[in-house]
């Protein structure tokens, strides 16, 4: 007992060493999935993932600055076709998608640069919408960027030369595995945890505890604003690549606002800033959703996943409005207290205040 | 008065519409504490808020003793203006509720890159012991009068030259204001000058050197602050005690009954 806590609170001063043990348990994991599941259990696992990757990103952008945007779908669906037009059969663009672009139409890449690629598309397009739509608020921004969703749809939807419009791209490369989507986990948590505890966090924070406040002391609110609109973008991008390539095929319905729903009841549940909850969250979900289809089946109720997701929002807001752990970590780097005397003496004692009548 | 460390010069502001604030003129030297007193809405906040870049003038200008020379404030960004050395307590203490006391003050000396933040915290505990108690709570989680310290102190992190207070006393027990004035007196014989907004001009006055008056956008009355808490028009108005200058009438002294 004493060793394991010991081994412990090691841990937790060590991040370095934290980090490489969970990654070398990660990879440990993910090889014997690789090696001993179902290629429809390693489906699910990878679909738990994504949702990761999408939870997390959207916790930081929204949960941490107060934002409250739907829009990932749309930037799933710019990161999803970009990289499915990227890896895409040589052979078969010339055919299947005219409209390209010579030096697209002729070459043939692997899943890295593409996702990449559908990643960059996705912030670009998040850097863009982002300057008129973030000076909206609340239900406004919500609003609006649903609006998004519908946007991209149609662009999609009517750019067939590039596209196939409603047709959608078939037959796409299986390229995701467990490796890929695990790893673009790693570098998404890895990424917002470092940027949720520097400085810049708290700075985004602070804009939503108070934007006077946070204007009084010189943060540069629009720029920080946008900047995690489009980082939450960037990784939505991602993760729509790594989607396409697991499913094999990418139409303009793929990702709609069922999606968006399904993110942000991850996002809440888990506690909007979360970024472990926002994943813990992610993976019950994914599972609930998976382990309910052979029921819907069974008992011809199709819906079923939505109804119990719907209801555990409910509940959620009702009973634990501020998610599974607020906006806080279940671990977290305290920051240390110089001289903090170790024992909780009353303040009272020590110069504090009488607490007001008002 | 010391060598103007602000000059504030027939500023005119706008809130859509309506003006706020009406050529407007104001003074801060060096190592002051000027009050600006005012009832609601006579463009206190208004005024700092100009002062900070949060709100732009239509005419008029400012100008901020920086360290290598003046500079006008009026085109500079808000981030800009802290950087120079000018920090803004809003009104209403503003603290960011969700956040511990210790990140609150770490946010305080957002824009700072040096290595004396650490040192700096340390100071201010020892200035404000009940801070270091409080030091990993959420700031929302403190009374009102510790909430105003924990502002005061976060506003000081930026290390400013001029420190802006609006409304330190708004909401809190007498008691606890008198705290408050005594730490902004200390916090001006370390050597920060303090521009305050108050509208509670009798303990304004009593820390004061000097004091402007500020009603319906315009500047009244102007002077130092023990001549106007001797004006009469200043002692009826915002002080609450009846003149007999200003009634005309001899007020008989009050039976006490026991």
């Amino acid at each position: 007992m004493t060793g394991g806590t010991g081994m412990m609170d090691r841990l937790r001063h060590n991040p370095a060493a934290l980090g490489i043990g969970l990654l070398l348990i990660g990879a440990a994991l993910i090889a014997g999935a690789e090696a001993w599941l179902t290629p429809f259990e390693r489906t699910v696992i990878g679909f738990a993932g994504i949702n990761i990757i999408l939870a997390v990103s959207l916790s930081f952008s929204n949960g941490l600055t107060g934002l409250f945007s739907l829009g990932h779908p749309a930037f799933m669906m710019l990161g999803g076709y970009t990289a499915a037009i990227l890896t895409f059969p040589a052979m078969r663009k010339s055919t299947m998608l005219p409209g390209l672009p010579e030096f697209i139409a002729t070459s043939e890449l692997s899943l890295l640069p593409a996702t990449l690629a559908g990643g960059v598309v996705a912030a670009v397009a998040a850097l863009i919408a982002g300057f008129p739509v973030l000076r909206l608020r609340g239900h406004y921004l919500a609003v609006a960027t649903l609006g998004l969703i519908v946007i991209v749809q149609v662009l999609i939807n009517n750019m067939d030369s590039i596209t196939r419009g409603a047709i959608g791209l078939a037959g796409l490369p299986r390229l995701s595995n467990l490796w890929w989507i695990y790893g673009w986990v790693a570098v998404t948590l890895f990424v917002t945890w470092q940027l949720k505890h520097a400085s810049l966090g708290r700075a985004l924070m602070s804009i939503r505890e108070n934007e006077l406040a946070s204007a009084s002391i010189g943060v540069r609110r629009a720029r920080l604003k946008l900047f995690a609109f489009v980082l939450g973008a960037f990784f939505a991008g991602v993760a729509g690549a790594l989607w396409a390539h697991l499913v094999t095929n990418l139409t303009p319905n793929s990702f709609g606002i069922v999606t968006a729903f399904m993110i942000v009841v991850m996002v809440v549940l888990g506690g909007s800033g979360s970024l472990i909850g926002a994943a813990l969250a992610a993976i019950a979900l994914s599972v609930i959703s998976e382990a309910a289809r052979p029921i819907e089946r069974a008992i011809d109720a199709y819906g079923l996943v939505q109804i119990v997701t719907a209801t555990l929002l409910i509940a959620v807001l009702l009973f634990r409005p501020q998610g599974l752990f607020g906006s806080g970590e279940p671990v977290t780097r305290r920051m240390t207290t110089p001289g903090k005397p170790p024992s909780k003496t009353s303040h009272e004692h020590r110069g504090g205040f009488p607490n007001e009548t008002s | 008065m010391p060598d103007a460390l602000l000059k504030v010069e027939s500023i005119n502001v706008w809130r859509g519409a309506s003006q706020v604030l009406n050529d407007v003129s104001l003074s801060v030297g060096q190592g002051e504490i000027v009050a600006l007193l005012g009832g609601n809405g006579a463009g206190k906040t208004s005024t700092l808020s100009t002062i900070s870049g949060l709100l732009r003038p239509k005419s008029g200008s400012i100008t901020f003793a920086g360290e290598s020379g003046p500079v006008s404030l009026t085109s500079l960004r808000p981030e800009n203006i802290v950087k120079l050395g000018i920090a803004h307590c809003p009104e209403g203490r503003q603290v960011f509720g969700g956040l511990s006391v210790m990140e609150n003050l770490r946010m305080g000396a957002y824009l700072r890159h040096d290595d004396q933040i650490g040192a700096d915290v340390e100071h201010y505990f020892e200035l404000f012991p009940i801070l270091r108690e409080r030091a990993d709570l959420k700031a929302g989680q403190l009374s009102g009068g510790e909430q105003m310290m924990l502002a005061l102190t976060r506003a000081l992190m930026s290390r400013p030259r001029l420190l802006m207070l609006d409304e330190p006393s708004l909401g809190l027990a007498p008691q606890v204001i008198d705290q408050i004035f005594d730490r902004i007196e200390e916090i001006r014989a370390q050597g920060t000058t303090v521009f305050l907004v108050e509208q509670n001009a009798a303990m304004a006055l009593e820390v004061a050197d000097r004091a402007y008056v500020i009603e319906n956008g315009k500047i009244t009355i102007s002077g130092n602050a023990s001549e106007l808490a001797e004006d009469p028009s200043v002692r009826e108005a915002y002080l609450g005690i009846e003149t007999t200058q200003a009634t005309g009438a001899e007020i008989p002294p009050m039976e006490t009954s026991s």
